[in-house]
């Protein structure tokens, strides 16, 4: 890290250019690769470049019964985990925006302890917990652990939204004579309805795509993530992996990009 | 409902605690109470003989795991990665935050930030898997090295005696890379939000003042991106320690912490080792915290 001697403050040198945009460029490396390899016509090593490009893998891909039954479960749990979070989630940021009372800071706390702490801790504590609960690990399981991380999500972004509402709207509105319901319904739902859509889908998102918590919960349940690790052993059908890599990032993309339009802080926000 | 609603408004507190019931329920019996539950494990012991795990309040998993010079061997490693992990991040990410608080336009800091999210977005699983496709022996990264003639360097890595092995997907430095790749953008995005908050008034004013730019780096700049830095280096070490994906599909030979919980609850079937081998990292992100809240990195948060 060198500052440029010329006193232009404005100005990066080539240099520090030049390294911003190779880390950028670094981040961005596997996301190529995986388009290029889902087009490859060799199937059994790794080998780069491709010596040809088809599209014949994602046809072979469309056909397996195991991938799509691995992609309903994996959306199944995405929806409930989320749908519970969603609820969830709003409750507390409601609760603990503007609130000041004892323990505050303790409810905060627990209320970031589960993305804080790595994922496995959560997976192995579920596990620990429903081993000595007697719970058979299933569907339900999996939905539990997802919805547990996925609170928060919804949590951290419904409360920061709530936090720049200005107070005064809401007292304005009950002086004007709304009770509580249309205060709700016709002042805060409006301005907190991008951040609750943002926060769905992102915990929808990390739901759709998570594995570490997963493989501890699923019992004998294939989410769609899990079905991708157990393939990463058996590498028989590379090309088939190479096509659901493609797809998985497709379809988490499409949410993570709009609930970042949605959150953006540039966004023209009625002050 | 109205009559309700109206009811409520008027006790705040009441209000609060029927808000707040739920969600703290949840968390508190499903999260709390599995991490009662993983302590619990981590007291009882298995029976050697009929390799079920005995209900009985006891020390001797925890003796197994700081006794077997296995296991230490295995804390060791993972901590000695997730420290080396933390500071290259930290390292590589330094020009990008810089860049992109200092010196981009809007329009290219918003580039910069959507290019920075979506990889750090992009599914976990398939990352790791394309690294593996960067990595292999015939791949991409094996390809450019033998066009520029790297050959020779890469050669000399893989043959160093800990961090080398066979190719680059089953050595240290390759789970190195891919570690460090993983988490940096839980780097960047902090250090960015950090040395926004440095006004350049105050590296005039360094440098007006004689400092040579790498004394304004050090004695202005780092202080002030240390809060960014703690923020950030508390998610690449806490990742770091707890990832048993990456060792596993990105594998030199050697166990870590993550590994040996997913095996020991899995094939092994010893659930109380596997607790008491995820306290550890427990244990350890704690004491990083206490650490860094001492050096005064939460201070200016």
């Amino acid at each position: 890290m060198r500052f440029s001697r010329n006193r232009d403050w404005n100005r990066a040198s080539f240099g520090q250019k030049l390294a911003a945009f190779a880390g950028l460029a670094f981040l961005h490396l596997p996301v190529f690769v995986i388009v290029l390899y889902a087009f490859t016509t060799e199937d059994r090593t790794y080998q780069f470049p491709p010596p040809g490009l088809t599209l014949h893998w994602f046809e072979v891909a469309f056909g397996r019964e195991d991938i799509w039954a691995a992609l309903r479960l994996s959306l199944s749990v995405a929806a409930v985990a989320t749908g519970m979070a969603l609820v969830l989630g709003t409750l507390a940021a409601f609760a603990l925006a503007r609130s000041r009372f004892r323990g505050r800071e303790i409810i905060t706390l627990l209320f970031v302890l589960p993305i804080a702490l790595p994922g496995i801790i959560t997976g192995i504590a579920l596990l620990s917990a429903f081993k000595l609960g007697g719970i058979q690990p299933g569907y339900w399981t999996i939905v539990t652990g997802h919805a547990t991380f996925c609170i928060v999500i919804v949590h951290n972004n419904v409360i920061a939204r709530l936090r720049r509402l200005p107070q005064s709207w809401i007292e304005a509105s009950m002086d004007l004579g709304a009770d509580g319901m249309q205060t709700f319904r016709y002042v805060i739902l409006p301005q907190i309805a991008t951040a609750l859509l943002a926060g769905g889908m992102l915990a929808f998102a990390l739901s759709f795509d998570e594995i570490i918590v997963t493989l501890f919960t699923a019992g004998h349940e294939r989410t769609l993530p899990i079905w991708f690790f157990n393939e990463l052993f058996r590498p028989r059908e590379r090309p088939i992996t190479n096509v659901v890599a493609v797809s998985v990032v497709l379809i988490t993309l499409v949410p993570i990009l709009a609930a970042y339009w949605l959150t953006r802080p540039s966004e023209p926000e009625s002050k | 409902m109205r009559a309700i609603a109206t009811f409520l408004y008027g006790r705040r507190g009441f209000y609060l605690s029927l808000l707040l019931l739920p969600p703290l329920l949840w968390l508190g019996t499903v999260y709390l109470g599995s991490l009662f539950a993983l302590l619990v494990q981590s007291f009882y012991a298995i029976d050697e003989f009929t390799a079920r795990i005995v209900p009985n309040l006891t020390l001797a998993t925890y003796r197994q795991l700081v006794s077997h010079p296995a296991n230490v061997d295995i804390i060791l490693r993972t901590l000695s990665m997730a420290v080396a992990v933390t500071l290259t991040a930290a390292v590589i990410s330094f020009p990008v935050a810089n860049y992109m608080a200092r010196y981009a336009s809007p329009r290219m800091k918003a580039f910069f930030y959507v290019g920075v999210m979506v990889p750090m977005w992009t599914s976990y699983l398939v990352k790791v898997y394309a690294w593996r496709l960067v990595l292999a022996k015939q791949g991409v990264l094996s390809w450019f090295v033998d066009r520029l003639g790297l050959a020779p360097v890469l050669d000399a890595a893989l043959t160093t005696p800990v961090i080398g092995g066979p190719s680059l997907a089953s050595s240290y430095l390759g789970m190195f890379v891919v570690f460090v790749y993983m988490w940096l953008p839980f780097m960047i995005l902090p250090l960015t939000a950090a040395l926004e908050r440095v006004p350049a008034s105050l590296l005039q004013a360094s440098a007006d003042l004689g400092a040579r730019p790498a004394q304004t780096f050090r004695n202005v700049v780092l202080p002030l991106a240390l809060p960014g830095l703690a923020a950030g280096s508390v998610f690449t070490f806490s990742l770091t320690l707890g990832d048993y994906i990456i060792p596993s599909v990105v594998g030199a030979p050697g166990y870590f912490i993550g590994m040996m919980v997913y095996q020991q609850q899995g094939t092994a079937g010893n659930l109380p080792l596997a607790a008491a081998f995820s306290v550890v990292p427990i244990i350890l992100i704690a004491i990083y915290l206490s650490l860094a809240k001492r050096l005064g990195a939460f201070d200016a948060l």
